[in-house]
């Protein structure tokens, strides 16, 4: 029974990870809009050709100026 | 062709060029006058060619496969150099949610936003301008943050980028304090995540004393529990509690019992009690009871917490202020920000435009609505002149004005009297929940300290164990549940049939409703399927767009009618000295035609010359150009079908009473239904109507159309805004509630009813949980175990009941 003594801090860490995970989300703001990925992922699939028939791929992407 | 079942107009050579037009592939408007085409695809004006034009060429036409027909119309072409002023840094500084030398990042509300296809458009503005960087959207908030690359573009070009898709933003002075709600939601979220964790981990610690096991793990590990316990409940008492502790404190200064109070009691009374037995290694105390209390408690909060961002209950009226105005200068107009103006510098105010500070009036007729100031609402008509006051609305046409006084925001949001148009928001006292906990608490803390006082000469220990124990045991923690869960629920149910409420307690008081007031142009008359039918030599295409340019800027019911009978397809044209006469009329000016358009009476008051017509049932407006008799236009004003039904339903319920701004040639139709009819009500006469029924103890729902009878809505009990379009700017109203379920308003009201008794039932349930557990607790002995059981249970019972009946009960409302 004595391990229970380790078990137990080692259970409270991880789920303190949990909660300082849970904590991130909702700072980054995930549990403001719950409605709008849901609509996000029926588009994502499109496939966007620039009209100088490159590839799309290349410019579907943002550039990254977020943060 | 839906757009041809649901059209109103009755025009035989309108409805001839409708058959004829094929749809515009962008927004789905029928094609009128000349057509554009384009990939053998048709458009109804440059505007939608031109964005079909920008998305082919940069390959987004996946945009017309997610959504037909998903385009916005765009409504007038704007030019860059009209939103030159958003790049003045003061202005971009109120704007702006987050710059540094790489990325501005700034966030828009676009009201037209609709549909998947518009998430999706918005979402891939980086193909279609350089600079632009990531854009998301908030589909509910109706609102998207785009982030861009300040050296490569400008905040003007990115407004007028999404001007010339449709998507124009609304830019206005409320755009700076919109972030307190966000952050008041997350910290609900992470109060309530730090309550389900400490919950969680107490419980498994406190696994081997519910079963019994204490013998087994031994003392050490009932101490060493203990404390992990007391270290996890204590950022639960301190952040996750923090609002209970606050709002206690708040009522009891103001010698209140809310139900803050006993729940603040409660906690408190567990948090020493349990401490108490952990440092004197007496148990391991009642950490689960404290932590899952707040849990269900702050869940409970968080299911209430429900709000319709796109609905604008408590939109401030500053959200009127414009950023930019008109300024002339050398005969030149250009848009400037509000903070450039100087003292001595002429603007153009157009109708329904603010004055933005004291100024004297140059040119133009001013007809200067100052009820958003002074609460007065007929407006004041001003000579050239004559000194303006700052905040202040033109109602007419086209002014020009001389500053004379520096702009001064802050005044301005000052001046204006909110109170005329917000119902006080700060919650009600009277709510079921509070009058309820008052009687409660007196007797909690009777019985706390009588038991207190039974042991006191016997067992002193047990004495302040039974005092504490009472305490904790009545904590009405069941009790604050039971309305948030059968209130919200309730709330639920009706949104998903498109009536919307502004808070929970709207529906406490729409079941104490005595009387129902409706007013009739706009509810009890007006649906989509009513007809607009036109007398007269048919109008030429001309000749309908003109009207239309000038119907299109008044909010009376019957000119929305007219608006939408002749409007589709059409693109307002300028309208010059535009004047509009409440309950009379409007009249203008459209290419140099001189337009009156308003009620036979006032023609004639006008000089105008109208041949006699037949009577019939409804309303008539006539419509003259350069002063002579065009035409009439007859709103059918035959009641919808159900009205008879939903009338005869209500009067054997509710006194109902009918406030009409019109003629009584109607009487006959309601005088069967309704006892008490007024006819040519001005908007004080419904007010004073209304104030006066609630002197005799009435309890007073108003059903109107939302903003032309603003103040009667305010002063009811309960406003009900019926609108044809749910995003409708209604403010003083307390319900929001789509016109296609009024004849469902019975049901409504009672459903309002059975929630409340539900709600009253639930109390009765924690009541007798509370009965058990105080007479456990009075005789001192109650354990950790049995407090462990006893509060969950309450609390899931009371929330399985509450929500359980109400959604039962909610299936005869559902669509």
């Amino acid at each position: 029974m004595i391990v229970i003594f380790i078990l137990i801090p080692l259970s409270i860490i991880l789920a303190t990870g949990f909660l300082l995970g849970f904590i991130w989300a909702v700072r980054s703001g995930q549990y403001e809009d719950t409605c709008t990925p849901a609509m996000r992922v029926l588009a994502n699939e499109a496939d966007i050709k620039s009209p100088t028939g490159e590839n799309g791929a290349t410019k579907s992407e943002p550039t990254e100026v977020d943060k | 062709m839906t757009n041809l079942a649901t059209s109103a107009l009755e025009v035989d050579s309108i409805r001839e060029a409708r058959t004829a037009a094929p749809q515009c592939f962008h927004c789905g408007d029928l094609c009128r006058g000349p057509t554009f085409t384009d990939h053998e695809k048709s458009f109804c004006c440059q505007g939608c060619l031109a964005v079909f034009q920008l998305l082919t060429e940069n390959g987004l036409t996946d945009f017309y496969s997610l959504s037909e027909n998903a385009g916005v119309r765009v409504k007038a072409q704007a030019g860059r150099e009209q939103f030159a002023y958003l790049d003045d840094p003061v202005v971009q500084r109120r704007l702006v949610d987050f710059a540094d030398a790489r990325t501005t990042r700034v966030t828009f509300r676009l009201p037209s936003i609709h549909c998947i296809a518009c998430v999706w458009l918005l979402e891939n503005l980086f193909h279609l301008q350089p600079g632009i960087g990531q854009s998301r959207v908030n589909f509910p908030r109706q609102e998207v943050s785009i982030a861009y690359d300040p050296a490569r573009t400008k905040l003007s070009e990115v407004v007028a980028l999404l001007g010339s898709l449709g998507y124009e933003p609304e830019l206005k002075l409320s755009d700076l304090d919109n972030v307190a709600p966000t952050r008041q939601a997350r910290r609900l979220w992470v109060q309530l995540g730090i309550a389900g964790f400490a919950f969680g981990n107490i419980m498994l610690l406190s696994i081997s004393s519910y079963l019994g096991l204490d013998h087994f793990s031994g003392g050490l590990f009932n101490r060493i529990s203990g404390w992990i316990s007391l270290l996890l409940a204590l950022p639960v008492l301190f952040y996750s509690a923090a609002d209970y502790w606050r709002s206690a404190w708040v009522s009891l200064k103001q010698r209140m019992l809310t139900i803050e109070v006993p729940i603040a009691a409660g906690l408190l009374a567990l948090f020493l009690q349990s401490t108490y037995d952990v440092l004197t290694g007496a148990g391991v105390g009642y950490f689960d009871s404290l932590t899952g209390l707040l849990f269900f408690l702050l869940c409970g909060r968080l299911f209430q917490q429900k709000t319709f961002d796109r609905l604008a209950f408590d939109r401030d009226y500053k959200s009127l202020f414009p950023l930019s105005i008109i300024r002339k200068e050398g005969g030149r107009q250009e848009h400037v920000a509000l903070s450039q103006l100087g003292v001595g510098d002429t603007l153009v105010l157009r109708h329904g435009e603010l004055i933005p500070a004291d100024a004297t009036l140059m040119s133009g007729q001013a007809v200067i609505d100052y009820s958003f100031v002074t609460g007065e609402s007929a407006p004041v008509e001003k000579a050239a002149g004559e000194y303006l006051y700052a905040g202040g609305r033109q109602t007419g046409g086209v002014i020009e004005i001389k500053t004379v006084k520096p702009v001064s925001q802050s005044y301005l949001a000052s001046l204006w009297n909110q109170d005329a148009f917000r119902k006080e928001t700060g919650r009600s006292l009277n709510n079921l929940t509070d009058l309820y906990s008052r009687r409660f608490t007196k007797i909690v803390i009777a019985v706390a300290v009588g038991s207190a006082l039974f042991w006191a000469g016997r067992d002193v220990s047990r004495s302040l164990k039974s005092f504490t124990s009472v305490l904790i045991v009545a904590c009405p923690c069941a009790l604050a549940l039971a309305a948030p869960f059968a209130l919200g629920t309730a709330e639920r149910i009706l949104a998903r049939r498109n009536i919307f409420l502004k808070d929970t307690s709207v529906i406490e008081t729409l079941a104490r409703v005595t009387d129902i007031v409706f007013d009739k142009t706009g509810t009890l008359t007006v649906a989509g399927a009513n007809e607009v039918v036109f007398h007269g030599q048919p109008l030429t295409e001309a000749e309908q767009h003109w009207l239309y340019s000038m119907t299109h800027h008044s909010t009376h019911p019957h000119a929305v009618r007219i608006t939408k009978a002749i409007g589709r397809g059409h693109i307002p044209q300028p309208v010059r000295s535009y004047l509009e006469t409440a309950g009379c009329g409007i009249e203008g000016s459209v290419a140099g035609y001189k337009i009156t358009i308003g009620s036979p009476a006032w023609l004639q008051s006008r000089k105008i010359v109208i041949p006699p017509m037949a009577a019939g049932d409804g309303s008539v407006v006539v419509a003259a150009i350069n002063g002579q008799y065009r035409g009439a236009f007859w709103l059918a004003n035959a009641l919808r079908p159900e009205t008879a039904g939903l009338l005869t339903e209500l009067s054997s319920r509710y006194e109902l009473a009918l406030l009409s701004g019109d003629h009584d040639r109607e009487r006959p139709q309601f005088a069967p239904f309704i006892g008490s009819l007024h006819f040519n009500q001005s908007p004080l006469d419904k007010l004073g109507f209304i104030r006066d029924r609630q002197k005799s103890q009435r309890v007073i729902m108003m059903v109107g159309d939302g903003l032309n009878d603003a103040g009667a809505l305010k002063q009811s009990d309960v406003g009900v805004a019926v609108v044809e379009n749910i995003n409708a700017f209604s403010p003083a109203s307390d319900v929001v509630m789509d016109a296609a379920v009024l004849p469902r308003l019975p049901e409504i009201l009672l459903f309002a009813k059975t929630s409340v008794r539900i709600v009253r039932w639930s109390f009765v349930i924690s009541s007798f949980y509370n009965l058990i557990g105080i007479s456990i607790a009075a005789s001192g002995r109650l354990s950790p175990l049995v407090c462990a059981i006893l509060m969950p249970l309450s609390s899931i019972t009371v929330v399985a009941f509450a929500c359980g009946l109400t959604n039962w009960m909610g299936r005869k409302v559902q669509p």
